[in-house]
């Protein structure tokens, strides 16, 4: 036992980063030589190189978001159920379901309902009339919903935006240039189901169906009665951190690398991986491996000036009269001393008095 | 929306080199009359004309570059070469030409190959065809066709084979003696190769032939020729195999310089500055130039030469203007040998004195040294064996290269085995066998050559070992196979370091194997030595043997220090106090210091007891 756990232990001073740089690095030109022969595949989810830039810059919101959605116990087995389930929550704008034009003479809006396209989507014309109660006094003729935009929605939107009462003193009537723009507004006005969910599709995983869908709106889709909310994920590792806490996103990213690199066939340690989700997220926040995250927060000026922007490191050292306590790696090569690391960080704390 | 097939247009649109001129009812037509007018030489046989059927289009294409390629005319199912025709041009009454003006033979671009129907072979030939191929071995170009046997290799070794046939070193032009070119390279006994092409027939390539005919013996020695190296007969090369002569040439110039100053060719003078002492001189004539056949080794001046000095020189103390000359005589670079070939003293395009010299050196074949046989397979010479030590044969046969036979299956090259077998065969029945592409000797011609000849048909022998005698179990597939000689040689890319100059700005050693510098230990290969945590080894790369020095800090206001060598005491040249301690650290960071001051930045160095 004692033997396993001393094999299995990472020794002190061990360059844990740089071996798992490598670890991650390695495989990864490998993959940048298979990956771009799929290039131009229609509807692709970035896999690969690609994907695995974006994990590490830790972007706002990928290519192609996905989330994942179990359902409660009750609804699982339920194919049909599921498929309503899904319906429910992709969403659906006026545009998919009705013709928009504006009457820029009278000042209206006219939403003409599409009956054919709005049983497709089981989407009933009083649903469509109920989307745009919003957007000002409506009537109703025979499919058709003219919309008058009153200016009191308007003028309590942008209160509620700029909060400045500056705007408040608008013209009083509606000029056709902002009925113009609200006609954009209310095509993409939605009818049915939740803000930033596409494309639900009921997939059968193992022994359930689950829903999975474009976009990453963890708590609209939680609105559900439907859903489990404890089992909801999405590949957006901000979303996931947003909603879910630093944990969550810790996890996320640990999931998405690992999956990139199944995918590809590669086999990289988990604890390499768990490393770099832990220095991208121990400060509280998702923060990127560059630049702007990791790299420009190293503590060292001359580590910092040897990767990037090297003169603006340079210059705000010297505005701010920094010191180099030469703690890094590059700092003490560049200085030409042992690196602190391995080795190197072995010292003697105790001279023999007696010479 | 669903995009509707747009139908072709009834008319025919007619371009002329890309441009519209007209229209015309039935496109078709008009290039099939198009055709048979350019076959009766009314239109020039540089026309060609295209029909797109798809957009009814007519092109008609007579502008330049378009790549164009001869075929035979056929008409209903029948080649327009026919057997009359034939005779008459073995009479010699035709030649190519008569064949296009007779509309016989056309030049197709690439365009008008659209509307063909060519067969291969004349058996091949149906009413639909419209053309034959000259040549089925047509289809390889001028290197490939030169290749034996091509259709019995892998592609991508045809490939290579061509590659390589085109850094073989031979006779490169008849009138080498004449030229100074600045690198040529000469072998001394070329031969033609037993197994050639119609091709290279026709290209009269034997009179530039670019290698020799080995006996190679397909096996394994002693395991010298593992992964592609090559074991060779070291007495074949004693008497001349592969050996070639180099011919380097060097020149220098008589520069002229504003303010009428100009170089001079002369023998240096000890007084000049830079002289490099009387032994490097030894060889140069009184003019200053080298005499013809002295045998001189690196760094020997081969043409003295003085140029004025770099910048005015002050008025020294008697007023008399001292111009001292510099030495910028022309040298043999490190690590060559050779002698003098010849000399040419001429007149370089600025109208200035002009010396080219020639020196020649024999490279014989060495250890490290390149072959490559036509098919791609290419090998470093692994062992030079003398002959007394390698394999022999029943009738006392020595091969001249051992291949290893595991550079064969995977490769797919059985052009080289059947290129090996006719060799064979060529050698005992006293022939140049044909080795073009789909129309060459067959394996069988060459197993009843070999029969008569009373050698195994396979071309497999009993082989002996040389040093014990004894026989070898298995039996040795040996034959003649033509072997070239690349110009990668050892003697040109060898490079040692472990001392040598450094780079002025840096002192960092010099890169590159001209300025004999040494191998870079990059950021990589510095990362692995971080994850390895080996810093102590680190510090040795980079710093002990790379760029080390002591620099003295003030330890009261952190800047560099100097020594007063007047009146022998470290000085601070800022704060002008003697507390100076020696640091240790690499040149290139005293640089960056120096960089930094420059930015307006001032860098203090903060001195502290290691613990």
């Amino acid at each position: 036992m004692k033997s396993k756990k001393q094999s299995v232990g990472i020794p002190p001073f061990e360059a844990v980063g740089v071996i798992c740089a490598q670890s991650i690095g390695e495989p990864g030109t490998q993959m940048t030589m298979r990956t771009f022969h799929y290039a131009g595949v229609a509807e692709h989810v970035p896999t690969g190189l690609p994907r695995l830039i974006e994990i590490v810059d830790a972007k706002k919101e990928p290519k192609k978001p996905i989330i994942d959605m179990y359902l409660k116990k009750s609804y699982t087995k339920n194919r049909a159920e599921c498929e309503r389930v899904a319906k429910e929550l992709s969403s659906v704008f006026i545009s998919d379901v009705a013709d928009v034009e504006d009457d820029l003479e009278k000042l209206v809006i006219k939403v003409i309902f599409n009956e054919k396209d709005g049983k497709a989507q089981g989407i009933t014309f009083a649903m469509v009339k109920k989307a745009v109660e919003d957007f000002g006094e409506s009537k109703t003729i025979d499919h058709t919903v003219i919309i008058k935009p009153s200016k009191e929605i308007k003028k309590a939107k942008k209160i509620s935006t700029t909060t400045s009462n500056k705007k408040e003193k608008e013209p009083k009537v509606m000029t056709a240039k902002a009925v113009r723009k609200l006609t954009n507004k209310v095509r993409d006005a939605i009818v049915r189901g939740v803000v930033g969910i596409h494309k639900a599709v009921v997939i059968k995983g193992n022994d359930e169906y689950f829903i999975r869908a474009g976009g990453f709106n963890i708590i609209g889709a939680c609105m559900n009665p439907a859903i489990d909310q404890d089992r909801i994920y999405t590949n957006n590792i901000k979303e996931m951190e947003r909603v879910y806490g630093i944990e969550a996103a810790r996890n996320s990213i640990v999931k998405e690398m690992k999956d990139v690199l199944d995918m590809q066939g590669l086999f990289v340690d988990i604890r390499h991986i768990m490393l770099i989700a832990d220095a991208m997220t121990y400060c509280g926040t998702v923060k990127s491996i560059g630049r702007h995250g990791l790299s420009g927060e190293k503590i060292g000026v001359l580590g910092r000036a040897a990767f990037e922007e090297t003169i603006k490191h340079l210059i705000n050292a010297c505005a701010l009269s920094e010191e180099e306590l030469l703690v890094g790696v590059t700092e003490n090569i560049i200085v030409g001393q042992t690196v602190p690391v391995g080795t190197g960080k072995i010292k003697l704390i105790m001279k023999n008095k007696k010479k | 929306m669903v995009k509707k097939k747009r139908s072709a247009p009834s008319k025919t649109s007619i371009f002329l080199n890309g441009k519209f001129v007209g229209y015309h009812p039935d496109g078709k037509s008009l290039a099939n009359r198009l055709r048979e007018r350019r076959r009766m030489n009314e239109l020039n046989s540089q026309v060609n004309i295209y029909y797109a059927q798809r957009l009814n289009e007519l092109h008609i294409l007579t502008d330049k570059g378009r790549v164009r390629r001869p075929y035979i005319v056929v008409e209903n199912g029948k080649s327009r070469l026919a057997p009359e025709v034939m005779a008459r041009i073995k009479n010699n009454e035709l030649s190519w030409g008569h064949l296009i003006k007779m509309g016989i033979i056309e030049y197709l671009d690439a365009q008008e190959e659209e509307n063909t129907f060519v067969a291969i072979n004349e058996k091949d030939l149906t009413p639909e065809h419209t053309h034959l191929e000259v040549d089925p071995a047509n289809l390889f170009g001028v290197v490939a066709g030169v290749l034996p046997y091509p259709e019995h290799n892998s592609s991508p070794r045809i490939t290579m084979g061509c590659a390589m046939a085109k850094q073989s070193l031979g006779i490169y032009t008849t009138n080498f003696r004449q030229r100074y070119d600045t690198r040529g390279y000469v072998m001394y006994y070329p031969q033609q190769p037993l197994v050639q092409t119609s091709l290279y027939k026709a290209l009269n390539l034997k009179q530039k032939a670019a290698g020799q005919n080995c006996v190679v013996a397909l096996t394994s020695y002693h395991g010298y020729n593992m992964a592609d190296a090559i074991v060779v007969n070291k007495s074949s090369i004693d008497r001349g195999l592969h050996r070639i002569t180099m011919f380097k040439t060097y020149e220098t110039e008589e520069r002229m310089y504003p303010g009428g100053q100009k170089d001079k060719i002369e023998l240096p003078t000890p007084d000049v500055v830079g002289y490099r002492g009387e032994i490097v001189y030894r060889h140069l004539g009184e003019d200053g130039i080298i005499i013809p056949e002295s045998e001189i080794k690196s760094k020997d001046v081969l043409v003295g030469k003085t140029s004025p000095p770099r910048f005015l020189e002050e008025i020294s103390v008697f007023g008399t203007v001292e111009e001292k000359k510099r030495e910028s005589s022309l040298s043999l670079k490190a690590g060559e040998s050779g002698r003098v070939d010849s000399i040419v003293v001429t007149e370089g395009p600025s109208g200035n004195r002009l010396v080219k010299v020639r020196v020649r050196s024999i490279k014989i074949p060495e250890i490290g040294d390149k072959l490559a046989s036509r098919h791609g397979q290419k090998g470093v010479i692994g062992l030079l064996v003398p002959q007394e030590d390698m394999p022999f044969t029943k009738s006392g046969i020595v091969p001249d290269l051992i291949v290893n036979p595991h550079a064969i299956p995977s490769r797919m090259t059985a052009g080289h085995l059947l290129e090996t077998l006719g060799g064979k065969a060529a050698c005992m029945g006293g022939i140049i066998a044909n080795g073009t592409a789909f129309s060459g000797n067959t394996e069988d011609e060459y197993k009843e050559i070999l029969k008569k000849a009373g050698f195994q048909e396979y071309g497999e022998e009993v082989l002996y070992d040389g040093t014990t005698g004894k026989k070898i179990i298995s039996k040795i597939f040996i034959g003649t196979i033509y072997y070239q000689r690349l110009h990668h040689l050892v003697s040109n890319k060898m490079h040692v370091r472990s001392r040598g100059p450094v780079q002025l700005l840096t002192h960092q050693p010099t890169e590159g194997r001209a300025r004999e510098g040494g191998l870079r230990f990059g950021e990589m290969e510095r990362d692995c030595l971080i994850g390895y945590g080996a810093s102590m080894l680190i510090k040795e790369r980079l710093l002990e043997e790379s760029d080390k020095t002591i620099q003295l800090i003030c330890t009261e206001c952190g800047s560099i220090a100097t020594h007063d060598y007047a009146r022998n005491r470290d000085i601070c040249p800022i704060c002008q106090c003697e507390s100076v301690e020696p640091v240790e650290m690499s040149y290139a960071f005293k640089l960056l210091l120096d960089e930094i001051k420059s930015l307006y930045i001032f860098p203090r160095i903060k001195l502290r007891d290691k613990g």
